[in-house]
């Protein structure tokens, strides 16, 4: 029985070291960009859209996003301020070719209207539902903040599509996996900002990296109010919202 | 091997069971790509397939570096604050190429409707116009250069291109 016993031993030795070199996986590769040294955000202050549909279209031609799908959109809100609660929100087309003026006689007609543009992105939450649905691991958010999609591990299961609160995700149609908005990762790693921020004419958009103490977002931050979209589902959005309305949702 | 005489069964169990572990462990080395589990439940190598896919939109540093002409006047006009790609679209290629590669210039009528046709859900105070009244029809650019549209002389308001 005493050898038996050392023969288990040295075993569970040798398994665990085999274990180890399995979890260890191969070292960061780019020098020149660290994930431990960013955290990224989006700061969208939604008095500035005027809902020119540029991002849209600069998301489109950036990540070559199938017709009729959007990675980032605009919505165009209708309140009246008797009934908050119901809005009338449209966004034709993802707001890709801007907003005609509405036909008269279409949506709210009565009561003290306001209406305002908001444009929609994903939120790259710091606790994302869409993550914790995944079966397989196929999305994830990323050391440095970014939720994204590893198209090669997605079987196209939806789950990800119904978990996210605020409908950013879609399946792509010929490739049959989820997509969805990268924060251009293939732009922001190599130092540039995303698609919709070079794009955006008024700033309504601006790419933020919390990480960095000298971004101008702290500023903003300090001096101004501040929202995250459904903030009462803890889902840690980082796309904060500048002089947000209460009717959005 | 006598000492082993009442432990036979328990070593043929043993046995099964490295072969199970052993099996396991092959098909778990050879189905699981290195880099799963490098930062948390997924494959660390897809953050690197992302960040690999092509820049469409060069950037306006990237631009500025060869038309420091067009910087410096919109620079002085309200348009500073907007970036080339904005009204002249994705230019990466033409950055990487720019003898062969050639952008199309947008059309002034369509172009600066986008933003500047009035619409009551734009924020008060930007400047938008009916186009149809305002212009009927003509090409904004008729009147306004578009690097810095406002109107200084005469000569472009009567219709003089600058």
């Amino acid at each position: 029985m005493n050898m038996n016993r050392r023969f288990f031993i040295s075993l569970t030795g040798a398994a665990a070291v085999a274990w180890e070199s399995l979890l260890a996986g191969s070292p960061e590769e780019s020098p020149n960009y660290k994930v431990a040294d960013h955290w990224w955000a989006m700061l969208i202050d939604v008095e500035k859209c005027i809902g020119c549909g540029n991002c849209v279209r600069a998301c489109a031609a950036e990540n070559n996003v199938p017709e009729g799908f959007y990675r980032t959109w605009i919505e165009r809100y209708q309140v009246d301020d008797e009934n908050m609660t119901e809005p009338i929100v449209d966004s034709p087309n993802g707001g890709i070719n801007g907003f005609p003026q509405r036909a008269a006689g279409t949506g709210l007609t009565t009561g003290t209207i306001k209406e305002f543009f908001v444009p929609k992105m994903c939120n790259h939450c710091i606790d994302s539902p869409c993550t914790q649905v995944c079966p397989v691991g196929a999305t994830f958010t990323t050391p440095d903040g970014v939720t994204l999609v590893d198209e090669k591990y997605c079987l196209g299961c939806r789950y990800c599509v119904q978990a996210c609160p605020y409908g950013c995700r879609f399946i792509h149609p010929e490739k049959h996996v989820a997509q969805k908005c990268t924060l251009c990762y293939h732009r922001i790693t190599k130092g540039l900002t995303t698609a919709c921020c070079e794009a955006c004419p008024t700033a309504a958009r601006q790419l933020a990296d919390l990480k960095n103490p000298k971004d101008p977002i702290h500023e903003f931050m300090r001096t101004h109010s501040v929202q995250v979209l459904k903030p009462q589902m803890a889902t840690g959005a980082k796309a904060f919202y500048a002089h947000l309305d209460g009717s959005v949702r | 091997m006598n000492r082993f005489k009442d432990a036979e069964h328990l070593l043929r169990v043993a046995g099964v069971f490295l072969i199970g572990v052993t099996a396991f462990l092959l098909f778990r080395a050879w189905f699981v790509p290195p880099s799963f589990g490098q930062y948390g439940h997924y494959r660390a190598d897809s953050m690197k397939d992302v960040a690999a896919l092509p820049v469409v939109h060069a950037g306006h540093e990237v631009c500025e570096s060869c038309h420091s002409d067009v910087l410096d006047v919109k620079k002085a006009g309200k348009h500073a604050g907007v970036n080339c790609e904005a009204c002249h679209g994705p230019q990466g290629k033409h950055a990487e190429d720019p003898g062969s590669v050639k952008p199309v210039l947008p059309d002034t009528s369509v172009l600066c409707a986008r933003c500047h046709e009035a619409n009551s859900a734009k924020p008060k105070g930007f400047p938008a116009v009916v186009t149809a009244e305002h212009s009927m029809g003509m090409p904004c650019n008729t009147c306004h250069k578009p690097h810095s549209p406002k109107i200084v002389d005469d000569d472009a308001a009567k219709g003089g291109k600058k």
